[in-house]
């Protein structure tokens, strides 16, 4: 917004942009297209087993029949809460165990061995026993989703704690400023942006929890239609599903890089 | 009775492989309202004695007192500002210069009247409600400045405050500085390795050796350069005679160090 600028040259260059964009966005609606159709076709011909991959039009018949009689909702209610909360809790309880790290250095250094174990641990192989554990419902399905995600958040975040510029730090103490007052001041809004980084891998992850849970124990939900899909032999149903969670966790992707903006407009980073 | 009081100050750092002694038998007194730079070159210790003095970092040996008072902790009558001005980047400039007063519970009417009088008082009123990063280099110390004479303290310590700026801007805010300190009549050292600046803004000037870090010299700057600001100074004929003074001082000690 330069004004010294001469204004032809100015909107030319606009105007560049903005043909970059629309090529950008014809490639990829070009991609999308032909993905789809060269899908559906193939199945047509039989070039590739209808039964397995089905087809796009399949699909459609598929969610527009379940979306009229609305079953297709309850199901979608119900993973989205489960990730929702396992998603929130997950990088919650992640920059909690942080802090607590944070405060008392003498932690950090005990629990440093067990948090890279933890971390490199396949979490999904402990999914049958939380099932015992808490019983086959919601609670082991979001536990699911939190455990997956928990430990990388605590690293991610810890780390970034550490890596807070101490003069800063030494601003508030000159000031006669508490511990408490540092972290509340300084670490924690210094580590915001790290903390919106976590909520977007989070994302991924915990969808991958709560499908994973869904398919050891539930009678509801996105990934206990792809499970039964697959007993039944319905793969319409399995990629429709898949496609359903594509969406939604793009949503949500979304909706954490709407919040980042929003958040941290102001600062160079 | 001295204002500030420093007794056989003297700090060694530890590692596993070494102690380092970086101040040894630091002792001197600053009396109220006076300007003291501390001079010498880089590693001799000064910003350690500077965090002694606002009792961020305890002496191995020695004590330091204001006013009679022994100082173990920060203290509210003690402003420190740092070598770039860290100002925090997610703070707006106006909760940037009100967070020492936050700090200390003392956020009232009367003192956010104060500070923001201090702001137009260094011509940055009209950037209130902006972020640090929108602000020039010489802005963001000035706004530094600001927010470390918001808690009123009595003494300052400024710690290189001028060497990330250029040389313009520098000599400016050296007027700017020097006049604010003085209306408001408080005491403050400057640490610098930059000799003429010391002479143009100190009534005293403490020459430090390295290795470890003593004092080497002081040089009391004449009242012909006292009187004026720092950059009327820079042009007085005393000024130059004291630069060539305290130049081959600081020679000496450079030979020192290499034999
Ligand atoms: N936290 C620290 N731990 C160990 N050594 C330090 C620490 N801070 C400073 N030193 C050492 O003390 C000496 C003086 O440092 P400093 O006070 O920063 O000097 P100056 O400000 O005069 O450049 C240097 O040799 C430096 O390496
Ligand atoms: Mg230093």
């Amino acid at each position: 917004m330069n004004k010294t600028t001469p204004s032809k040259t100015h909107s030319d260059y606009l105007l560049s942009l903005r043909r970059q964009t629309i090529k950008v966005r014809i490639s990829q609606l070009l991609i999308f297209v032909l993905f789809f159709s060269l899908w559906q076709y193939s199945s047509d011909q039989k070039w590739i087993d209808p039964l397995l991959f089905s087809s796009p039009k399949k699909i459609v018949a598929l969610l527009i029949h379940k979306i009229a009689d609305g079953s297709i909702f309850l199901h979608i209610g119900m993973t989205l809460t489960e990730t929702v909360i396992g998603f929130l809790l997950g990088t919650l309880f992640g920059t909690l165990l942080a802090a607590l790290i944070w405060w008392f250095p003498f932690l950090s250094r005990v629990l440093d061995p067990y948090l890279v174990i933890l971390n490199a641990m396949p979490k999904v192989a402990i999914g049958p026993i939380l099932i015992v554990a808490l019983g086959p419902n919601l609670t082991s399905i979001v536990a699911m989703g939190i455990l997956i995600s928990v430990i990388i958040t605590t690293i991610v975040i810890y780390t970034s704690f550490r890596n807070v510029e101490p003069n800063y730090v030494k601003v508030i103490r000159s000031f006669g400023g508490s511990k408490y007052q540092c972290f509340k001041e300084v670490i924690l809004p210094a580590c915001f942006p790290a903390i919106i980084s976590a909520l977007k891998v989070n994302v991924g992850l915990s969808w991958v929890g709560v499908i994973v849970g869904e398919f050891l124990v539930s009678k509801q939900g996105l990934g206990y239609l792809i499970i039964y899909g697959f007993q039944v032999f319905n793969f319409t149903l399995v990629l429709m599903s898949l496609l359903i969670i594509a969406l939604l966790a793009t949503l949500m992707y979304q909706l954490v890089e709407a919040l980042e903006k929003k958040l941290i407009k102001n600062r160079t980073l | 009775m001295a204002f500030l009081q420093l007794k056989s100050v003297g700090q060694t750092y530890f590692s596993k492989q070494t102690a380092t002694t970086a101040l040894e038998d630091i002792t001197l007194s600053v009396s109220e309202g006076e300007f003291v730079s501390f001079l010498g070159p880089s590693g001799c210790g000064k910003s350690t004695l500077l965090s002694i003095i606002s009792g961020l970092i305890q002496p191995t040996n020695g004590s330091v007192s204001l006013k009679n008072q022994s100082i173990t902790k920060p203290h509210p009558k003690i402003g420190y500002m740092l070598q770039q001005d860290y100002l925090f980047p997610w703070k707006t400039i106006k909760d940037n210069i009100l967070v020492g007063l936050k700090l200390q519970g003392c956020l009232n009417d009367e003192r956010t009247a104060y500070t923001l009088s201090l702001m137009s008082e260094i011509g940055l009123y009209d950037t209130l409600d902006k972020y640090p990063n929108e602000l020039s280099g010489g802005m963001r110390q000035r706004v530094a400045l600001v927010r470390t004479l918001a808690t009123n303290p009595q003494i300052l310590l400024l710690d290189e405050p001028f060497s990330a700026l250029d040389y313009q801007t520098k000599l400016k805010l050296e007027d700017l500085v020097s006049n604010t300190l003085r209306e408001h009549g408080k005491t403050a050292i400057l640490v610098t390795h930059d000799i003429g600046e010391a002479i143009a803004m100190s009534d005293r000037i403490v020459l430090f050796s390295t290795k470890p870090g003593r004092i080497f010299r002081t040089f009391p700057v004449t009242s012909h350069l006292r009187k004026r600001l720092p950059f009327e100074a820079r042009q007085h004929p005393d000024y130059s005679v004291m630069f060539q003074q305290i130049w081959e001082e600081l020679e000496q000690i450079e030979q020192n160090d290499t034999e």
